[in-house]
């Protein structure tokens, strides 16, 4: 476990610096799945150790959010007196990405013949 | 507070233990709470946590910059959780870059939609321009999202709640909402996900399936750099 958290925060630290040194507009934590990504790539596997620690990080992502959102109790304030357009516009928002993100998803996956992808509507041609 | 529990208040909350533990102890209630209601995505973990430790700390009267000295280690761990997506990509590597044009496609029209949806409903309903640049990178990742709202002029503090509700929000109603619309791919379903509503998101779609997770996090990942490119370009030329 340590030799895979390791790991991880080298890549997070070296996508840090890279970031700073290049002066792309790309979040360091980014850059570094990036690197770690060529790193499994070039070894052509992953790691026992690492498989095991990042499936345990990710299984509880969510909490990770949540200190962040108890700052809600910095804003009550503000949340109390536009709540309506706040909640039209998080609700109606992120239903339309959702939809729209995946629709385009599924037409272009159609369009260029994803094998993967649903079937064309009448082709039984796979 | 008098007595030795008054003695033993000043201690704790003087050191990180405390909430740190909280923290910990309110997201596994909230995760004992989902589990009991049959993994139903209505309860959702975040939620029941961020409900309760903020009830507590109104009770007992300390403040989120006391709270979030404790709390930090967990935020701390965004950072390596995002490198760790890395893992499932690559385990699903030949499945997703199959997928590069419908990505590519779904990518551009999605980080638009969350943009634009977002400014223009908030607009519209008379939000002030504080909340509505707090609003415009609502649907990437935390710490992410605070950086593009200071650059703009939103309240860094009210993104990362915003961000968190909006990911509240996806991982509620995703599952109903692509089976209203009749989409049974799970590459299109997890990527959708992602890039509404980030590493919230991204956990849920890790629920439903490894292949849906996987796309949920190259699209949050993708997305947070779609979002810090558009975000600005779009205020440079309308705000």
């Amino acid at each position: 476990m340590i030799a895979a958290l390791t790991i991880l925060l080298a890549c997070q630290l070296a996508g840090e610096v890279f970031v700073r040194l290049t002066g792309l507009p790309v979040p360091g934590p980014v850059m570094g799945l990036v690197f770690l990504l060529i790193g499994m790539a070039v070894r052509g596997a992953i790691p026992q150790d690492l498989r095991e620690t990042a499936n345990g990080l990710l299984s509880h992502l969510s909490l990770l959010f949540v200190p962040a959102g108890v700052g809600v109790i910095l804003h009550f304030e503000r949340i109390g007196s536009e709540w309506l357009a706040l909640l039209a516009a998080l609700l109606l928002s992120t239903w339309a990405t959702i939809a729209v993100s995946a629709l385009v998803f599924v037409g272009v996956s159609k369009l260029v013949g994803d094998p993967d992808g649903e079937p064309p509507a009448g082709d039984g041609a796979e | 507070m008098t007595g030795p529990f008054g003695d033993i208040w000043v201690y704790l909350s003087t050191t990180p233990l405390l909430w740190l533990t909280g923290t910990l102890a309110a997201y596994l209630l909230g995760v004992t709470l989902f589990e009991r209601a049959g993994r139903n995505p209505v309860v959702q973990p975040v939620a029941v946590a961020v409900v309760i430790l903020v009830v507590v700390l109104l009770v007992s009267g300390t403040d989120y910059d006391t709270y979030f000295e404790g709390a930090q280690f967990v935020h701390f761990l965004l950072g390596p959780a995002t490198v760790a997506l890395a893992v499932p990509l690559f385990a699903q590597w030949k499945r997703v870059s199959r997928s590069v044009l419908p990505m590519a496609a779904a990518l551009v029209a999605g980080s638009l939609t969350a943009v634009i949806s977002a400014v223009g409903i908030a607009i519209i309903l008379g939000a002030s321009r504080e909340s509505v640049m707090s609003l415009a990178p609502k649907s990437v990742t935390t710490p992410i999202a605070m950086g593009i709202a200071e650059k703009i002029g939103g309240l860094p503090s009210l993104t990362a709640v915003l961000v968190i509700l909006t990911g509240i929000i996806g991982a509620m109603t995703a599952t109903p909402l692509l089976n209203l619309l009749g989409l049974k791919d799970f590459a299109a379903r997890g990527f959708a996900i992602g890039v509404a509503s980030h590493g919230i998101g991204t956990a849920r779609a890790f629920q439903v399936s490894e292949l849906a997770g996987a796309f949920a996090g190259i699209a949050m990942g993708l997305n947070a750099l779609a979002t810090a490119v558009i975000v600005p370009l779009l205020v440079r030329f309308f705000g």
